[in-house]
């Protein structure tokens, strides 16, 4: 058994015996179940660094969204010198580390592919060195090269005509959680030491394919692990032994993360559930009198200014898919231990504070493991945070912990992995609202005309009949799945070669469970479009050449969003069909294959690539969020939406189903009481039937028809909104992405 | 025994305590000159039994918790008052809370009329009953009924220890005159049951509802209330 100095006071022996942070966690941390009245506001530190920052921030958009740009330094652990928010203000700043030397430059990273990074900074006026442009052509691969190189004509083809799309082949996968707690607990050193039996451990000394690529991954995560150390001591620290006290805790945590996000620029970059955790560092040096509350909120807030300091350099296509430079630091908050006790510390209040201390923000994405029996106190603080700045969302830990256990982090926008013993293989989405439209017309594209899919018999009569259609749609999806699959698998092992999380994979078990999370979109259109064909008289237009272009429903039908079974049924079958159909295909590496229900702002793209469709929807239209009830179709109000959504079982889409609603304050209540009561009320009612995630948004459309016009406005700089998954800044929004937030219903009464 | 439903509101948040469901039933005697729901004065709609009424609302139970419930609102719900007695009825059984949202209109102090009232009263926990006007003939301009049965009601409900909220839609220039007011007022002192009294500003959000039926709207020139309004009406009525 272990032991270090710096452990004093913590009890438990398991996770001394072996890496194993849960156990470190349920062996000390304090349950809390008062109020908010304990919590600090900023220190002077915290204001003056938050002033220059949001100075930074708005220099950052003034400039178009990227202050700065390395164009001849590859990022890797060591590439920097120490940067700081600001030199003058270095000792204010108790938590330190950026990605580049300076404060919010976006590194050079081409590792996902030397063209997008080159074209990240050419975009945005600035000339990358040609011999990086050398070296990462002629001299070494990346990883969008190798999936060029390996990809059929078919997937181009599937991925050219976005039936498949957002497919992380031009940028990092994203969506690994290194488990960046082990760096306090443990220290880098004797995370070597254990990195190191496992290669010795690694096959019987066959060598097979499989036991190779295990050795060569080893060796780069304690090469990464080393480097960490490195990047560590540019900034003055040692992190090879044990943070000792909770400011060390914070910093080391910070390290580990800042190793990943200066290696990796993935879609999503989450930190993980790390709250708790860092509570009990806090609890003792409370308890021992080494810190003050005031001091603790303040490694909180500076932890957290780091997280929303995060930047990566993209190229336009990305950001019209992920609007708003999102980078999903993911962090929970709350949830519920699989022993009974609440996991919610003083630390979760402290980080949902920091969006009061220092206003909204997207960053971090913050999340609130959600069950109707966390204490009574936090649910209402979490809905007054809610209610204030529309930054947080929830999750169902009730439908998560039966699956992933009580330690588990939300990956991306929405999606549960096991911290620090898993990591998963982010695959973007299939349209499946335009697969229907490929049923319909034997696999040719109505935009491009081309034959993508493969030449069925298309439908030629003037009526859609159901029972025709799902049989060809049936057969269209099982197309797509499968191309889908293995478009994916191809992804995956390019990435595995080229652009491996060394950094991240460091901080998991060797022994890895890998998850294959596929996703739908397209979800709700699918569904009022069968829905409508079933209940009401669908009419075929065709144009000229015979392709069916628009359709003309005639009679009422019922529509998801409605709690109405009848549309409901259809939703829940066309998930479980989907499902099935990706789970029987042959995943990499043995993965285990989920799916999910949501689409990031990347609804807005997608729509402009498919045509109309049968429920009403216009060609180029956005197509509905994630699971969201397509706009216009609730008639019912919030609550028979909710449910509807709640109908779908979290079991067949383990990757998340996002639901985002809009709240008006006024149709919330009359007082802050009231409204803060009834937000509780919804989300103990939604989550108590088992759905999965919710995103709450309040205000009015008012708000942001005027934060549209009037961008300028003080009030508007940290305007914050929900959007499928995550949050932005209203403002970031493309005008298309902005008009489209406002369409969507806000739910108010008259 | 079938019911008319115009519409449901799954979150209602302001029509009785904590969330509620909220079935809009349709037919309505009044013409008030700035209803926001003129659709629901023919009676039409979707038809339900008390049962497949009740079933629907009750998918809702879940957001509830210990003071949300049932609403009924219209139209004037008491013109099926068999139905909502019969609703009532279950939703007691089951014990969930019961609000009616009514303007009185349909209410009468004769004997066969009171026995049916007294029965849904047995199953009703909360009347939300709006007062529109004081003045009779002001009223009658404004509403096309007599307010005395009205008046009738809340007096009725106070001395039957029926607990009440009392509404009054504030209409510039129309119903926000002092002197109207503080009538309302010295009446509603006369009750024993009032556990609150709202200011329900007057919004021009249905009138688009007027032109879409082609019923000439009256009050076309006239603005919602400003802040200054509003609260000058409170002081006199909710204090």
């Amino acid at each position: 058994m272990k032991e270090f100095a710096q452990w004093n006071g913590f009890e438990g022996r398991i996770w001394k015996e072996e890496i194993n942070v849960r156990d470190f966690i349920q062996k000390n941390y304090t349950p809390y179940d008062g109020d908010q009245s304990f919590l600090e506001d900023p220190t002077e530190n915290t204001k003056k660094l938050w002033e220059k920052l949001s100075e930074l921030q708005k220099e950052e958009r003034a400039k178009g969204g990227v202050l700065d740009m390395d164009t001849d330094i590859v990022s890797t652990l060591t590439s920097h010198k120490a940067g700081y928010i600001c030199e003058e203000l270095k000792e204010a700043e108790k938590i330190v580390g950026l990605q580049t030397d300076k404060p919010l430059k976006r590194a050079f990273m081409p590792f996902g592919g030397i063209k997008m990074a080159e074209q990240a900074c050419e975009t945005n006026g600035y000339t990358p060195d040609p011999k990086l442009h050398k070296i990462f052509t002629e001299y070494c691969r990346t990883h969008n090269e190798g999936v060029f190189d390996a990809y059929t004509p078919e997937m181009k083809k599937a991925r050219h005509n976005k039936i498949i799309t957002g497919l992380p082949d031009t940028y990092g996968r994203g969506r690994i959680v290194g488990d960046y707690r082990r760096v306090a607990l443990y220290g880098i050193d004797f995370l070597i030491e254990e990195k190191q039996k496992d290669f010795e451990n690694c096959g019987d000394g066959t060598m097979t394919d499989d036991v190779i690529r295990l050795r060569e991954e080893i060796a780069k995560q304690i090469k990464a692990l080393k480097g960490m150390k490195e990047m560590a001591q540019i900034y003055g620290y040692d992190i090879s032994g044990p943070a000792k006290n909770a400011h060390e805790a914070v910093q080391w945590l910070y390290f580990g993360y800042l190793a990943a996000i200066k290696t990796q620029n993935g879609a999503a970059m989450s930190i993980g559930r790390i709250s708790t955790f860092l509570d009990i560092y806090i609890e003792r040096d409370l308890k021992n009198g080494t810190i003050s509350e005031s001091q603790a909120q303040e490694l909180i807030d500076h932890l957290v200014m780091k997280l929303r300091m995060v930047k990566f350099a993209r190229i336009p296509s990305y950001n019209q898919l992920f609007s708003g430079d999102p980078v999903w630091a993911t962090l929970e908050v709350g949830g519920i231990g699989v022993d009974g006790r609440s996991m919610v510390t003083k630390n979760d209040y402290r980080f949902l504070h920091t969006l009061e201390n220092m206003g909204p923000s997207p960053e971090p994405n913050l999340t609130v493991l959600y069950s109707s029996a966390l204490p009574d106190n936090f649910k209402k603080y979490a809905s007054y945070i809610s209610i204030k700045t529309s930054s947080i969302q929830y999750e169902n830990d009730d439908v998560m912990k039966p699956v992933w256990g009580d330690d588990y982090s939300i990956c991306c926008c929405v999606s549960a992995t096991q911290t620090g013993k898993e990591m998963q293989f982010f695959g973007a989405r299939a349209n499946l609202a335009k697969c229907l439209l490929y049923a319909i017309n034997g696999g040719v594209d109505l935009k491009t005309r081309e034959q993508v899919g493969p030449a069925y018999v298309p439908i030629t009569s003037e009526y859609l009949d159901y029972d025709e259609v799902i049989k060809k749609y049936l057969a269209m999806m099982d197309w797509l799945a499968g191309l889908y699959v293995n478009t994916l698998n191809l992804i995956q092992y390019m990435h595995d070669k080229y652009y491996y999380e060394a950094a991240e994979m460091a901080l998991i078990d060797t022994d890895v469970r890998r998850t294959f999370a596929t996703g739908i979109a397209g979800f709700s259109h699918v569904v009022d479009s069968l829905s409508a064909i079933k209940y009401a008289k669908v009419k075929v237009i065709r144009d000229e050449t015979g392709m069916a272009v628009d359709y003309e429903t005639q009679g009422d039908f019922p529509r998801y969003g409605n709690d109405d079974d009848r549309a409901d049924d259809i939703a829940v079958w066309l998930l479980k069909t989907f499902l099935d159909m990706i789970k029987k295909r042959h995943t990499y590496r043995n993965s285990e294959a989920t799916t999910s229900i949501l689409t990031i702002t990347s609804n807005v793209v997608y729509g402009k690539a498919t045509g109309s469709m049968p429920d009403g929807r216009r060609a180029g239209t956005p197509l509905s969020p994630g699971a969201n009830p397509s706009y216009g179709a609730e008639k019912s109000g919030l609550l028979a939406s909710l449910n509807s959504v709640a109908k779908l079982p979290y079991e067949w889409a383990l990757d998340g189903i996002s639901n985002t609603q809009t709240l008006n304050p006024d149709a919330l209540g009359h007082s802050e009481e009231e409204r803060i009561d009834n937000l509780v009320n919804v989300l103990d009612g939604y989550f108590d039937q088992g759905a999965h995630h919710l995103n709450v948004n309040v205000f009015g459309t008012d708000k942001l028809i005027d934060a549209m016009e009037h961008p300028e406005k003080e009030e508007y700089a940290n305007f914050t909104i929900r959007v499928s998954g995550y949050a932005v800044k209203f403002i970031d929004l493309t005008e298309e992405q902005q008009r489209d937030v406002i369409a969507r219903t806000c739910h108010t009464r008259m | 025994m079938k019911g008319y439903v115009k519409s449901i509101e799954t979150f209602g948040l302001v029509d009785g305590p904590g969330v509620r469901f909220v079935a809009f039933l349709s037919g309505c005697n009044m013409r008030c000159r700035f209803c926001h729901n003129p659709e629901t004065w023919e009676k039409g709609g979707d038809e339900y039994t008390a049962e497949s009424l009740f079933d629907k609302a009750f998918r809702y139970k879940s957001y509830w918790k210990k003071d949300g419930g049932i609403t009924v609102s219209g139209g004037e719900p008491l013109l099926q008052i068999e139905f909502i007695t019969e609703l009532f009825t279950i939703a007691k059984s089951k014990g969930i809370n019961t609000a009616i949202d009514t303007a009185g209109q349909p209410f009468s102090m004769n004997p066969e009329y009171l026995e049916k009232f007294l029965k849904l009263m047995e199953v009703t926990d909360l009347v939300i009953l709006d007062l529109k006007e004081m003045d009779e003939d002001k009223h009658i301009n404004l509403t096309g009924c007599s307010n005395k049965n009205i008046l009738q009601m809340a007096k009725w409900l106070s001395d039957n220890n029926k607990h009440m909220w009392i509404r009054h839609v504030l209409v510039p220039g129309v119903t926000d005159d002092t002197q109207g007011l503080c009538k309302m007022r010295e009446f509603i002192d006369t009750l024993k049951t009032v556990d609150k009294v709202e200011i329900l500003p007057y919004h021009t959000l249905g009138i688009s509802k007027w032109h879409d039926l082609k019923i000439l709207y009256t009050l076309e020139d006239v603005l919602p209330p400003n802040a200054e309004q509003i609260k000058a009406a409170e002081r006199i009525l909710c204090n």
